[in-house]
C-alpha cells in the first residue's frame, strides 16, 4: 500500500497526451475524489439512467431489421402460423426479427422490459424526490427536467409500441387519432396531419414511418439531452444527503467517486441490465405473433396499453359521456377532460409545487439536507393523495380486468372509481398528515423520555416500570434534523410597514396557507439529560442551521 | 424512537462506529452505544478501515469475487455459444417460434448469469476489499456573490452600448422584422404533413358503393362479410341474437381499401323481432329485426365488437361503452356520447341484404366541425 507509487505508464501516457492538449487533469484531480452520499433510494434514479443505456443499445439493435414502412407484404416468414397472410411490412419485419435474427427475440424483449422499468425508475425516484423535499431550491431546475423527462418517457413509449403496426399498437394508434379529433378547432387538421391523411394508411402509409423517426431520433435525442443536463445539475450541485451525525447542510458526506462510487454505480448498471435480461427471458412481453397484424374492424378483449398510459386509459373509462354541441360545433368533453385534466393536474401540479411550497413557507434557503416525510406532513399529504389519484386512474385502466378476475359487475367498477377518485386523495391526504404528525409526536417522545429498554424495572414500592435510555447519536442527528416550524410569517417589519407578500387577497391567502402548513407543527427538541446536554447544543446548530 | 428499522433512516455513520458489524435494531430493545440506527445491511459498505483489513477474511473474499469473475466469463463463452448453435437448426439459421424460445432461453440466461455474476462479485468487491475511507467534503457556496454578478452586469450594458444596439433602435427593430418571417417558415413547410379534412369524416364508402349501383339500376349495394368478402343472404342471417362484421361489397378494391374499411365496418345484428324498437324515421331501415350498425365507437374509435346476446347490448372492449342494439344502439353506459349510427337496409330481388345509403351523419368519434 505505497500511497506514493505513480500510475503505470499505459494510464500517465493517455493522461498526460490529454492534458497537454486540454488541461483535463485538473478537472480529474479536482473530481476523483467527489463525495457521493449513499442511501438505497439514491439508486432509483440510477435505474433509470441504465434503462435508457439499455434502451439505446438494444433500440439500435432493432432498426437494423425493422422496416419502419406500411406497404403490405404477403408473410412468407418462419412463423407458420401467419404464413400467406397480408401484413404490413412493419410487421412482418418484427416477426422476423423475433423469430429469424438470432437474439432478436431477446433483444426486443429487453427493449421492451427496459421501457417500462425506464418509467417504473423516473416515477419511483420522482416520489422519493418530492418526498424528502429533493426538490426544493438550489434543485427545481433538476426537477422540472424530471418532469420533463417523464413526460416525453410516454409519449416515446406509445410512439414505440405502436411501430410493429400488430393489432393491439393499431388499437392504440386508433384511440390516438380519436383524441386527436377531439381537440376543438384544429382536432381534425392535427389528425390529418399526423396520418398523412385517413386513418391508419393516409395517403401513402404515413404513420409508422413518422413515429419510427420519432421514437428513434428526436425524442430520444431530447431525451438524451434533459439526462445530460440532469447529470450535470447533479454534478455541480453535489448531490443532497440523508440527516445523520456529522452532515450538515454544507457538507458531503460519503465514499469518494473513484474508487468506491464509480465500482458500485459499474455493478449498478450490471444488475439492472442483469435483472431485465432475466426478465426478457422468462417473461415473455408483447408477443405480437399472437395479436395478428392491425385490421381495423378487429379488437381483443382485455386490450391494455403499457403501464404508464394505464392512466389516461382509466381516465378515458370513467368519464361521463359529456358533450356539447352549439352553433354548429361539436366539443368532447368526454375525450377532452381525461386526456387533459389528470395529467395536468398531477404534471402540471408537481411542476408548480416547489415554487408554490416557497411562496407558502417564505423558506428561500439552499437546502442540501433532506427532509424527512414526517417533518413535512402537508407536503407528505399531498404526494399522498397525488398517488391516491393516480393509482385509482390507472387502476381504472384495467377495469375490465378487475371486473372478470373479482367477478364484479363491469359498470359497478366503473362506479366506484367516478366516486373513487374525489373521495380518495382527501383521504389520503388526512390520514397520511394524522400519521405524519404521530410520528413527529414519537419522535418528541423520544428526545423528551428517551428510547423504550425493554427492561421492566421493579421499584422499593413494588412497582413496575420500563427504563428509557437516551436515543444514540444516530437517533438523535436523524431526529433533530426537524426543523420546528415557525407559527406564523412575517407580514410587517420593525416599523409595522407590512411585507410586500402579505397585502391583498393574494396575501391573505398566503397567510392562511402559512399558517395551515404550519399551525399543527410538533415542536421536536432536546431536553436536558444530564449527560447529553453540551453534545445536543452542538449537534442541533449544525443540522438545523 | 426504537421502531425506525426498514424506514427512510441513514444508514452510513462515521468511522468511529464502524469497528463492529451492527445487527438490526429490534422494536423495543435498547440502543446501544455506537451502534447503528438501522440498517438493510448484513456488511457495511467499504470497511472504511484499511489497515485492519482482516487479511484472511479478505483473501476469501478475493477467492469469491475471483470465482463470479470466471463465471461470468463462462457464461459470456457460453453467449456465443447458444448464438452458433442457434443457427444450425434449420436450413438458413434460426426457423419458427420453437427455435426462437429455445434460442431465447439459452442467450438470455448466459446474458442474465454474466451481468448478474459481474455485478454480484464487483460489489462484494466493493464491500469486502475496498479500503476507501468514508470522507466529509464541504460544499462552498452556489451562487457567485454580489461582485461578480455587478461585474457581470456592467460587462454585459458595455458589450450591448459598444454593439450599438440600445442606441440604435432601427438596426433592433428590422433584425427583429427579420427574424420573425424566419421563424414561421417551419410551420410553412409542414403544411404538406396532410390533406385538409374538408369532407373526408362526414361520408363512408357505403355512400360511394350504393351511388355506383344505383348507377348501374341496383337498388342498393350489397354487404359482405369482412374477411371472406361473402354476400349475405336473409336467410343466412335468420338467427336471432346473432352478429356479424360486414363492409360494402367492392370496398378491397377502392384505391385506399384499408382506410376505407376502417371507417365503413359495420356490424349486422339479428334483433329478435318482439324486442326491436325501431327508431322514428326509420321504420324500413331493418329487414325482419336485421340491423346494421357502425362498427366504430363514438368515443374513440375502437371496434365495438361485442354483442351479448341475452341484452342485446353492443360493448366496445377499449372503454365500455354500452349501446343497446334494440332501440337505435342509443348510449346505456361509458364514455361514448352519441348512438352508433345506423345503415338503412333492405333486401334485393335475389334475397341478399343490401344498404340503400350511407350512414345519415359521420361515424366514429365526435370533431369540432361535426355539428
Amino acid at each position: 500500500m505505497s500511497t506514493q507509487s505513480t500510475p503505470p505508464k499505459a494510464v500517465s501516457g493517455p493522461l498526460n497526451f490529454l492534458d497537454d492538449r486540454l488541461g483535463s487533469t485538473t478537472f480529474f484531480r479536482r473530481n476523483m475524489k467527489k463525495v457521493f452520499p449513499d442511501h438505497w433510494s439514491f439508486m432509483l434514479g440510477e435505474i433509470a439512467l441504465y434503462s435508457f443505456v439499455i434502451l439505446l443499445l438494444t433500440g439500435t439493435f432493432l432498426t437494423l431489421w425493422f422496416q419502419p414502412s406500411m406497404h403490405e407484404v404477403v408473410y412468407e416468414g418462419s412463423y407458420t402460423k401467419l404464413r400467406g397472410v397480408v401484413m404490413s411490412e412493419a410487421y412482418a419485419s418484427t416477426l422476423h426479427i423475433s423469430f429469424d435474427v438470432r437474439g432478436g427475440l431477446l433483444m426486443r424483449q429487453i427493449h421492451h422490459w427496459a421501457a417500462i422499468l425506464f418509467m417504473c425508475a423516473i416515477a419511483a425516484h420522482m416520489l422519493r424526490v418530492f418526498f424528502t423535499g429533493a426538490y426544493r431550491k438550489p434543485r427545481e431546475l433538476n426537477w422540472l427536467i424530471g418532469i420533463g423527462l417523464f413526460t416525453l418517457g410516454m409519449v416515446e413509449g406509445l410512439f414505440g409500441y405502436s411501430l410493429p403496426d400488430d393489432l393491439l399498437s393499431g388499437t392504440g394508434l386508433r384511440i390516438t387519432q380519436g383524441v386527436a379529433e377531439a381537440i376543438p378547432v384544429v382536432g381534425t387538421y392535427i389528425y390529418m396531419f399526423l396520418f398523412g391523411g385517413e386513418f391508419p394508411h393516409g395517403t401513402h402509409g404515413e404513420i409508422i414511418p413518422r413515429l419510427f423517426t420519432l421514437h428513434v431520433l428526436l425524442i430520444p435525442g431530447v431525451i438524451l439531452a434533459l439526462i445530460t443536463a440532469h447529470m450535470m445539475i447533479m454534478w455541480h450541485q453535489k448531490h443532497t444527503q440523508m440527516p445523520g451525525p456529522g452532515r450538515t447542510n454544507d457538507n458531503v458526506v460519503g465514499y469518494p467517486f473513484y474508487p468506491v462510487f464509480m465500482a458500485k454505480t459499474g455493478a449498478y448498471f450490471l444488475f439492472t441490465f442483469g435483472v431485465i435480461a432475466l426478465l426478457a427471458t422468462f417473461a415473455q412481453i408483447n408477443p405480437i405473433w399472437m395479436y395478428g397484424p392491425y385490421d381495423p374492424g378487429a379488437i381483443s378483449a382485455g386490450s391494455q396499453p403499457d403501464w404508464y398510459m394505464g392512466v389516461l386509459e382509466g381516465s378515458l373509462r370513467i368519464m361521463p359521456n359529456w358533450e356539447t354541441t352549439a352553433f354548429g360545433h361539436t366539443i368532447s368533453w368526454n375525450v377532452l377532460i381525461p386526456a387533459l385534466v389528470p395529467l395536468g393536474l398531477v404534471f402540471g401540479g408537481a411542476a408548480l409545487w416547489p415554487f408554490l411550497e416557497q411562496w407558502i413557507t417564505g423558506d428561500k434557503r439552499h437546502h442540501h439536507l433532506v427532509e424527512r416525510p414526517r417533518n413535512a406532513p402537508v407536503r407528505t399529504g399531498v404526494g399522498m393523495a397525488a398517488i391516491t389519484f393516480y393509482g385509482l386512474l390507472w387502476l381504472a385502466g384495467a377495469n375490465d380486468v378487475i371486473a372478470e378476475r373479482f367477478h364484479v359487475s363491469l359498470f359497478a367498477t366503473t362506479w366506484f372509481f367516478r366516486f373513487a377518485i374525489f373521495i380518495g386523495p382527501v383521504l389520503a391526504f388526512v390520514v397520511t398528515k394524522r400519521i405524519c404528525l404521530g410520528l413527529q409526536r414519537k419522535d418528541a417522545a423520544v428526545m423528551h423520555h428517551g428510547v423504550e429498554a425493554g427492561i421492566i424495572m421493579m421499584s422499593p414500592e413494588g412497582g413496575f416500570s420500563e427504563k428509557h435510555e437516551p436515543p444514540t447519536e444516530e437517533e438523535r442527528a436523524v431526529i433533530l434534523s426537524k426543523e420546528n416550524k415557525s407559527p406564523a410569517l412575517r407580514t410587517a417589519d420593525d416599523n409595522g410597514i407590512p411585507a410586500p407578500g402579505a397585502k391583498g387577497p393574494l396575501g391573505h391567502l398566503r397567510g392562511r396557507l402559512h399558517r395551515y402548513w404550519t399551525f399543527d407543527d410538533i415542536p421536536v427538541e432536546e431536553h436536558d439529560h444530564e449527560e447529553h446536554a453540551e453534545v445536543d447544543e452542538g449537534a442541533r446548530k449544525e443540522l438545523t442551521h | 424512537m426504537s421502531d425506525n428499522t426498514g424506514s427512510n433512516e441513514p444508514m452510513e455513520s462515521g468511522d468511529a462506529v464502524r469497528k463492529e458489524q451492527s445487527p438490526k435494531r429490534k422494536v423495543g430493545t435498547p440502543a446501544q452505544g455506537g451502534r447503528l440506527l438501522a440498517t438493510d445491511e448484513s456488511e457495511p459498505a467499504p470497511q472504511g478501515a484499511g489497515a485492519k483489513l482482516d487479511e484472511a477474511a479478505a483473501k476469501r473474499a478475493e477467492r469469491v469475487v475471483a470465482a463470479l469473475f470466471l463465471l461470468a466469463a463462462l457464461a459470456s463463452v457460453g453467449f456465443i455459444a447458444a448464438y452458433v448453435w442457434s443457427g444450425t437448426q434449420g436450413p438458413d439459421g434460426m426457423h419458427g417460434i420453437d427455435d426462437a424460445r429455445a434460442s431465447n432461453y439459452a442467450l438470455g440466461a448466459c446474458m442474465t448469469v454474466a451481468m448478474l455474476a459481474m455485478a454480484v462479485g464487483v460489489t462484494i468487491w466493493v464491500r469486502r476489499l475496498m479500503t476507501s475511507k468514508q470522507i466529509v467534503q464541504q460544499r462552498g457556496e452556489l451562487p457567485s456573490g454580489e461582485a461578480t454578478r455587478a461585474e457581470f452586469e456592467a460587462a454585459f450594458m458595455e458589450g450591448a452600448e459598444d454593439s450599438g444596439i440600445t442606441k440604435r433602435p432601427l438596426l433592433r427593430r428590422t433584425l427583429l422584422l427579420a427574424a420573425a418571417p424566419l421563424g414561421l417558415a417551419p410551420l410553412v413547410l409542414l403544411r404538406d404533413l396532410g390533406p385538409l379534412p374538408e369532407k373526408r369524416l362526414r361520408h363512408t364508402f357505403w355512400g360511394e358503393a350504393v351511388k355506383q349501383a344505383k348507377a348501374q339500376g341496383k337498388q342498393g349495394v350489397r354487404l359482405v362479410v369482412d374477411g371472406t368478402n361473402r354476400p349475405l343472404r336473409v336467410s343466412d342471417f335468420a338467427t336471432p341474437g346473432s352478429m356479424i362484421t360486414v363492409v360494402p361489397e367492392g370496398i378491397d378494391k377502392s384505391p385506399h381499401a384499408m382506410n376505407e374499411i376502417a371507417k365503413a365496418v359495420t356490424i349486422l345484428i339479428n334483433v329478435p323481432a318482439e324486442k326491436f324498437k325501431p327508431v322514428k324515421g326509420r321504420e324500413n331501415w331493418h329487414v325482419n329485426g336485421i340491423v346494421a350498425y357502425s362498427k366504430i365507437c363514438t368515443h374513440v374509435g375502437c371496434p365495438a365488437a361485442l354483442y351479448e346476446q341475452t341484452t342485446h347490448h353492443i360493448l366496445c372492449p377499449c372503454h365500455q361503452s354500452t349501446f343497446d342494439a334494440t332501440d337505435g344502439a342509443k348510449v346505456i353506459f361509458g364514455p361514448a356520447a352519441r348512438p352508433l349510427p345506423q345503415l338503412p337496409l333492405s333486401v334485393d330481388n335475389e334475397g341478399y341484404l343490401i344498404a340503400t345509403g350511407d350512414f345519415p351523419e359521420p361515424v366514429g368519434p365526435s370533431f369540432w366541425e361535426r355539428g
